[in-house]
């Protein structure tokens, strides 16, 4: 079942912009592990040669966790195209990462 | 069995770390449990948040025990700016590295969950935080603040349990604040997973006027401090007044200073009331309360002694226009700067906040000597138990300086009962009571002493009479008519007088008499002193006539043998 897109331009943005992700995770975690399988699939299916990510580990620079305010991870945070958006958690919840993401979802 | 575990375990108490919050420390018998966390909750504005800063700034400054501040509220700038008007600078201690600050920020518009996740990001700025400062202390300001930010309850409350038992056991003494629910400590059940030591604040409003009250509900492995505790926040912080578990170990000074009335000196012994003890002077309306402690302002003025006045029923000006009237010139010592007046309504604000002003004033000006005048007004701003309680942190802090406080009371019934005066009768040293006598169409001023510890003092009542030259103690005069004072006591006096007057000239008149009396017999005497001259004379005149006789007859006897002889020679 097809579902409307969720901006008019979205097609639009779909195909110029690239997609740029920092991914927070807390060393090897279950989620931390989980969430990035979970990116790189979703990445792979949606967003198939438009995207780069980086994946911080926290615990090797604690310091970004008071900058970046990081309280709940693992942290998603889409810095392109904008608006930034964030998401916290394994990203297993395909359907609201990909809202999250301005992508219309299929299920 | 259990008595000796019991006995077992005194060993090792538990082990605690002074709050640094004055007052608090003597209500938990040494402080907050160390390396545990406490759970801080009360209504919003009861003070968690600066309950939880005192501690922090308190053990980095005064303990060596360095601090973080976990912000869930307030930026670091705003909280900064916040306790700076309580005498804390989080600027200076954060560039000096005691004390470190994290806001923490979760706003529940920028994200989206996703799935299953862990709040390792505030662990590690948690340990980051700790690690920069080597804090031995920390504070999460309403923690609570996450179940806003953060949707998933189920996964909050076990990350919740898992920062907790991960706080104790790396030793950190935190201080968990947390919103008052409804029916409950915490809005979130916070005091599931904090259960070592639960304090709660309290913000009530009574009669218009709040008062903050702070209660230990729980404190796990040691004895507490059960009761309500009244507490302010005032420049240096919150200051809980544990009126219960002060200690009474004041200095005590055995040195007398005078009242300023010599025959109410009289009564107390001859010297006076005790330097450093507390006075209530209590009476119906109009009886000259204000008066008798005026009196004493100025003898203590006049001594070179500072006084202090606190004023809640008149106006400094009026107070020295009134004293005017009775002789006191009080504008003279307020110019030598030897009387400050400071004057507030009730009203004005709690009791709480006029303890703060008062020990405030106190702490500047340092007197010898506090009035505060009446007492009995403050009942407008709380209940007669909180007036007690607040009257008695008041006269402990002036006795624990050495100051004499006075105070006066309006006692609304004439009747005297043990159980008058705000009830703080048994916390002064000294109790002076006028009461109104009411004889004859006139009421008059009777001054009691009702106690005086430790001196010997006078039982009488003495007549209190007010004069254009000050104050002074009449003996009353107690007769068959019963207790006389005013006009009666001077008809009485006058009645005495004129009784001894006829006293005396009744005894003059029998003097008189017995002189009379002794002039008659004594002229009776003499006359018969006469009457026997002259009978002894009539005697004495028979003797010398028969001796006459005698003399005569033996002559003419000699003649006439004489004769006899001559005749018969002739013959």
């Amino acid at each position: 079942m097809k579902k409307k897109p969720l901006h008019p331009d979205s097609e639009k943005s779909l195909t110029a912009d690239i997609f740029v992700f920092i991914l927070f995770i807390t060393g090897a975690s279950p989620h931390s592990t989980t969430a990035i399988i979970n990116l790189k699939n979703i990445c792979d299916k949606y967003l198939k040669g438009r995207y780069k990510y980086q994946v911080v580990d926290v615990y090797q620079q604690p310091t970004i966790a008071k900058d970046e305010q990081l309280v709940a991870l693992p942290l998603l945070i889409k810095k392109a195209p904008l608006p930034e958006r964030r998401c916290i958690g394994d990203l297993s919840d395909t359907r609201k990462v990909l809202q999250m993401l301005g992508i219309y979802a299929e299920s | 069995m259990n008595l000796k575990k019991n006995t077992k375990t005194t060993g090792e108490l538990l082990r605690k770390t002074p709050s640094g919050i004055q007052g608090l420390d003597e209500i938990t018998e040494g402080g907050l449990p160390l390396g545990r966390p406490t759970l801080v909750c009360g209504a919003a504005g009861a003070g968690k948040t600066l309950f939880g800063v005192g501690f922090i700034v308190h053990g980095a400054m005064d303990y060596n025990e360095p601090g973080v501040i976990i912000s869930f509220e307030e930026r670091a700038e705003e909280l900064e700016t916040n306790v700076a008007s309580l005498g804390f600078d989080l600027k200076k201690l954060q560039k000096e590295k005691k004390i470190f600050i994290d806001h923490v920020h979760v706003q529940r518009n920028e994200i989206e969950e996703t799935g299953e996740y862990d709040l390792d990001g505030l662990f590690i700025r948690l340990q980051h935080a700790i690690d920069t400062v080597g804090a031995k202390r920390v504070m999460l300001d309403t923690i609570e603040n996450l179940f806003g930010g953060l949707t998933n309850d189920g996964i909050l409350r076990a990350e919740l349990r898992r920062l907790f038992n991960w706080l104790k056991q790396i030793g950190a003494t935190t201080i968990i604040t947390a919103e008052k629910g409804d029916g409950t400590l915490t809005r979130q059940g916070l005091e599931e997973y904090v259960s070592d030591c639960v304090i709660l604040l309290d913000h009530r409003v009574e009669n218009q006027i709040s008062t903050r009250r702070l209660r230990v509900v729980k404190y796990r492995g040691s004895i507490h401090g059960t009761n309500e505790y009244p507490f302010l926040i005032d420049e240096n912080g919150i200051s809980v007044l544990p009126v219960t578990s002060l200690r009474l170990e004041n200095k005590v000074s055995t040195q007398r200073v005078s009242s300023g009335i010599p025959e109410l000196d009289e009564m107390l012994g001859g010297k006076g009331f005790y330097k450093g003890s507390s006075i209530l002077v209590s009476g119906t309306a109009g009886t000259g309360k204000t008066s008798i402690v005026a009196t004493t302002v100025n003898a203590a003025c006049n001594r070179n002694e500072r006084c202090l006045f606190f004023a809640f029923e008149e106006s400094p000006q009026q107070i020295i226009r009134n004293m005017r009237s009775i002789g006191l010139d009080l504008q003279k010592h307020v110019d030598a700067g030897l009387l400050v007046f400071s004057a507030t309504r009730p009203t004005v604000y709690g009791l709480e906040m006029h303890l703060v002003n008062m020990h405030k004033k106190i702490q500047e000006y340092n007197p010898k000597l506090v009035i505060v005048d009446p007492i009995s007004n403050l009942l407008t701003t709380g209940i007669l138990g909180d007036v007690k309680l607040f009257l008695m942190r008041l006269l402990d802090y002036l006795q624990s300086k050495g100051i004499t406080g006075m105070f006066t009371a309006l006692n609304l019934n004439s009747v005297i009962t043990e159980k008058s005066d705000e009830g703080v009768s048994s916390l002064v040293d000294a109790w002076i009571t006028v009461k109104d006598i009411e004889t004859n169409g006139e009421r008059n001023k009777g001054l009691y002493i009702m106690k005086s510890r430790g001196m010997k003092h006078s039982n009488r009542i003495r007549e209190f009479v007010i004069t254009d030259e000050g104050l002074t103690l009449v003996d009353v005069f107690i007769g068959p008519e019963g207790v006389l004072t005013g006009s009666a006591r001077e008809s009485q006096e006058l009645l005495n007088e004129t009784g001894s007057e006829l006293r005396g000239y009744a005894l003059s008149r029998n003097n008189k008499a017995i002189d009379r009396k002794r002039k008659v017999l004594e002229s009776k005497i003499a006359a018969l002193n006469e009457e026997f001259d002259s009978v002894r004379d009539d005697l004495n005149r028979v003797y010398i006539e028969e001796d006459l006789k005698k003399d005569v007859l033996e002559k003419a006897r000699k003649k006439l043998i004489q004769k006899r002889k001559d005749n018969g020679k002739n013959k």
